[in-house]
């Protein structure tokens, strides 16, 4: 993989550059109408103001607390559910239609309620990104404790292990690892939330911040959040698939990452 | 010789959509301690089967099974499993496999990890212990479970064809390895497996399976081969082949009526 990334990296920052150049000659020309496409210099004059003067860190740091506490809740939430029904396939059963019900509902339309119980601070956001990360997490659990070898579980057993003891050192490594293969959905579900929630009613947040854009019709502004929050997941997806490597030391590498290798 | 196992009429039947299907039936069998026994038979005649009734993973529907003369209600822990499957936990490398055993005996895990390296040496593999079980060779994996489960020292280890998946040198390899650690303490055995050499060249007595559904021991071979036995040699030697010739007598017939049985459900 690294081989192919090193032969390729030039190229694709060359497209970007080409891209760049590309929407610069046509914004200048005002083929595009520069007031609807806004313009890449203007775009970052805008990112240079709002880093040197330091107006974005605030919000930048309200979006990633939402999304971190988000992500956090949702997903041990998600773990506790998971685990509860896949030990208990009778409540599973009773539950089952109404988990179906609540998965298939766009969950996003729940922001005007969450805004009326929790306000337009920090909370309403939160329970947002609860709800679109927790069912990811929650399905994937139910599918790892219903998969658990039952070998290896009778195994368990055999050696002496009591029922806590399963739970802690079977059923809690097996649960999780499928929570750790899940984790970019996941980060990216809170980061979708954190947003979402601010861009339907907030003070405070990079989502507030291009919705304000948005209201004086100031797109570079708008354009220039966009890349703020596209530089964050992306950071935020470095980041995962750092503790993803550190913490599935014990799983074999994915066929496709071998294949890659070997190239 | 007292009895390590004893089984009384163990019958074991399961209700399935095509009715009620009878795995064994009235099985009458004891392994004495400190003997090795190894139980043959033609596939599908429920030796897996025996081997979870004594491990108390099921319970006989009709009769009993004794451990040390007191009927089993379930998982007992004087009884080690040794699986044909992998069932090592992938989450933990060789040593954590090891020290699993110990840890869940309330063993604290500093002192349970350092018994466990001890019993990866026992079996060779003290320069895998940080290694995962995908890291491992399949015959690896296999020491790897057998360290883990004498670990836990057990009285009555069970073993269901737990070579079966390996290849032929490194399956001679561990039937000596187990055949050396066994004569150091020499627990009771019960070894399942469908190879008669194997069976015969490990084992103290030989019991043979009838042909399933409902199939119980028709038969037990004292295997008077001395001890210390090395497998591939003691393979040639004229008794082992009197006594292979012999059984196979008995096997044959149930092997044949496993398969017509076999065949006559795939027609």
């Amino acid at each position: 993989m690294s081989t192919g990334t090193g032969r390729l990296w030039p190229w694709q920052l060359a497209l970007l550059g080409a891209l760049l150049f590309g929407w610069h000659e046509l914004t200048a020309s005002e083929i595009l109408p520069s007031f609807f496409f806004g313009r890449p210099l203007l775009v970052w004059a805008v990112l240079r103001q709002w880093f040197t003067s330091g107006l974005i860190y605030p919000h930048l740091g309200v979006t990633l607390l939402e999304t971190l506490l988000a992500f956090a809740c949702g997903t041990l939430l998600g773990i506790l559910a998971g685990m509860w029904l896949g030990l208990s396939p009778r409540v599973a059963a009773l539950l089952e239609p109404y988990i179906k019900a609540v998965n298939a509902m766009p969950r996003v339309v729940l922001a005007p309620i969450f805004a009326m119980w929790f306000g337009l601070g920090v909370g309403s956001k939160v329970a947002l990104g609860i709800t679109l990360v927790f069912f990811g997490v929650f399905f994937n659990v139910l599918q790892g404790i219903r998969e658990v070898s039952p070998v290896v579980l009778a195994n368990a057993r055999l050696l002496g292990a009591s029922s806590a003891q399963l739970l802690r050192h079977v059923y809690w490594p097996a649960a999780t690892s499928w929570v750790f293969s899940s984790l970019h959905t996941s980060v990216g579900m809170a980061f979708v939330g954190a947003v979402v929630g601010e861009y339907l009613g907030s003070a405070r947040g990079v989502g507030y911040l291009i919705l304000q854009a948005e209201g004086v019709f100031d797109i570079n502004a708008v354009i220039a959040g966009i890349v703020v929050l596209t530089v964050c997941a992306l950071l935020l997806d470095a980041l995962v698939t750092r503790v993803e490597r550190r913490l599935l030391v014990w799983r074999p590498a994915p066929a496709s990452a071998a294949h890659a290798d070997s190239r | 010789m007292r009895d390590a196992v004893t089984l009384r009429g163990a019958s074991l039947a399961f209700s399935t959509p095509q009715g009620r299907l009878e795995v064994v039936r009235e099985v009458d069998l004891s392994v004495g301690v400190g003997e090795f026994l190894c139980i043959v038979g033609p596939t599908g005649c429920g030796k897996s089967t025996l081997l979870n009734l004594v491990a108390g993973l099921l319970i006989p529907s009709v009769g009993s099974v004794l451990i040390d003369e007191t009927p089993v209600s379930g998982i007992h822990p004087a009884v080690g499993y040794l699986f044909q499957a992998d069932a090592l936990l992938p989450w933990r490398d060789a040593l954590g496999n090891v020290a699993a055993g110990l840890v869940f005996r309330g063993m604290p895990r500093k002192e349970a990890e350092a018994e466990a390296l001890v019993w990866l040496q026992r079996v060779g593999l003290a320069g895998a212990a940080r290694r995962f079980p995908h890291q491992l060779s399949g015959g690896m994996k296999k020491r790897v479970a057998l360290a883990q489960v004498l670990a836990v020292n057990p009285r009555i280890l069970l073993m269901d064809e737990p070579f079966s998946a390996l290849d032929v040198q490194t399956r001679a390899q561990m039937e000596n390895e187990l055949l050396r650690l066994w004569a150091q303490d020499r627990k009771s055995v019960i070894f399942i497996t469908h190879d008669l050499e194997e069976a015969i060249a490990l084992g103290d007595r030989v019991v043979v399976m009838s042909a399933g559904p409902a199939s119980r021991p028709i038969g037990s071979h004292v295997i008077d081969l001395p001890r210390p036995r090395e497998v591939e040699e003691i393979r040639m030697t004229p008794r082992f082949l009197e006594l292979q010739r012999q059984i196979w007598e008995q096997l044959r017939h149930e092997v044949h009526a496993g398969q017509a049985r076999t065949s006559a459900w795939t027609e």
